[in-house]
């Protein structure tokens, strides 16, 4: 495969949330609107190039029988350290992702890419395969988020279509993650499999 | 395989403790600002000093003077549970109890509902005393209009200040402690869609 491959097919054919359904977690919890659901995707999308290059790198130093505890544990000092950085030299960001930041250590597609995408190819390759499927949960926590914000809220990006007073309250609360996600899904599939 | 765990936990051990010490003065020095920002944007004004905090039960407590030493108010930082988590507001009083400002330090609540509470009452509670005041949401015959479809977030932060002021600016005013009564026992009442 080569890098562009394997570029598309973090977004399409492998798409983290609609087609892995992996990271459910943070892709409920976080896409009550598109700018929470984007900050989310882009905050995981470093982590995972990021971690995905250092396995890739190492992945000949450690034993089979270690590896999972070796990968958590650089995956969560990824994480901490990024945190700490973000903490000190950008309070901005800070406020608007502080809050997500910690939940990306328990995101199942970090240890999922280093499982079966990086410790298995080389450290360029995984950079590609980072920034695939990270623009591909980027694209699919952006498009929830949106959707949801835009029922619930009648906004789209915080700019304001048609009044509140006309949004559906239940998309920004936890039901409507799940109906909207089964129907973006459904979507999803229609498109990809008529290509 | 031990030794390889081990060297890696070590490095990454060593990573966390040098970032940790190259950041922590750095996010303890915003943490200072942003607490010195907040009391000035409370306390409505930027010629002020600000004395050590005193904390009584849970509030923490901070004594305002002007430059000249005059007494103006106190900024009191205040906690109660709101709809996902604990609710922290600083509130600006003067001297009399009136309410010059706040700003919500810390929440949990849902976004796009709850978490407008930030510049919700902005406008709708400056100038009103809470022993003066009756400082509930109008839903339960009080002065203040809630953050739609968010009533708990709204009785929560309102209490949250009620309960500073009595704490602080109690005997003050005959009428604080019933007012009080009327908006705890109104916490009961449950609600739909928070």
């Amino acid at each position: 495969m080569n890098n562009f491959k394997v570029l598309v097919n973090g977004i399409i054919k492998e798409n983290p949330t609609f087609v892995l359904l992996l990271g459910m977690c943070p892709t409920l919890g976080t896409t009550s609107s598109a700018i929470n659901g984007m900050s989310m995707g882009l905050a995981t999308m470093c982590v995972l190039i990021l971690s995905n290059f250092i396995i890739a790198s190492i992945k000949k130093l450690i034993p089979d029988a270690v590896r999972i505890p070796s990968y958590i544990v650089v995956i969560a000092s990824l994480v901490t350290v990024l945190q700490m950085l973000i903490k000190a030299y950008a309070p901005d960001i800070d406020k608007s992702l502080g809050l997500f930041i910690p939940l990306i250590v328990v995101n199942c597609i970090i240890l999922g890419r280093a499982e079966s995408f990086a410790a298995k190819n080389g450290p360029v390759a995984s950079i590609f395969d980072g920034i695939g499927i990270g623009l591909g949960f980027t694209l699919g926590l952006t498009c929830l988020g949106a959707v949801r914000e835009l029922l619930g809220t009648g906004a789209i990006f915080g700019v304001t279509l048609w009044g509140e007073n006309y949004g559906m309250l239940m998309f920004v609360l936890a039901p409507g993650a799940f109906l909207a996600l089964g129907y973006l899904i459904v979507l999803f599939n229609k498109i990809t499999k008529k290509a | 395989m031990l030794t390889v765990l081990t060297v890696i936990t070590i490095v990454a051990a060593g990573v966390l403790a040098s970032v940790n010490a190259v950041t922590a003065p750095q996010i303890e020095k915003i943490n200072a600002e942003n607490l010195s920002a907040g009391i000035k944007a409370v306390m409505g004004s930027d010629d002020i000093q600000v004395s050590e905090p005193w904390e009584v039960d849970a509030f923490t407590v901070y004594d305002i003077n002007d430059k000249e030493g005059n007494l103006l108010g106190k900024a009191i930082v205040t906690t109660e549970n709101g709809f996902g988590g604990p609710l922290k507001v600083l509130v600006g009083f003067n001297t009399e109890g009136d309410i010059l400002g706040y700003t919500v330090l810390e929440h949990a609540e849902t976004p796009g509902l709850g978490a407008k509470a930030g510049e919700w009452f902005q406008d709708k509670i400056k100038g009103m005393n809470p022993g003066k005041n009756n400082f509930t949401v109008s839903k339960d015959g009080g002065e203040v209009d809630a953050i739609t479809a968010s009533t708990i977030t709204s009785r929560a932060f309102l209490l949250a200040i009620q309960k500073a002021y009595d704490k602080v600016f109690a005997g003050q005013d005959a009428t604080s402690g019933a007012t009080q009564q009327a908006s705890a026992s109104d916490m009961g009442t449950p609600d739909v869609i928070e």
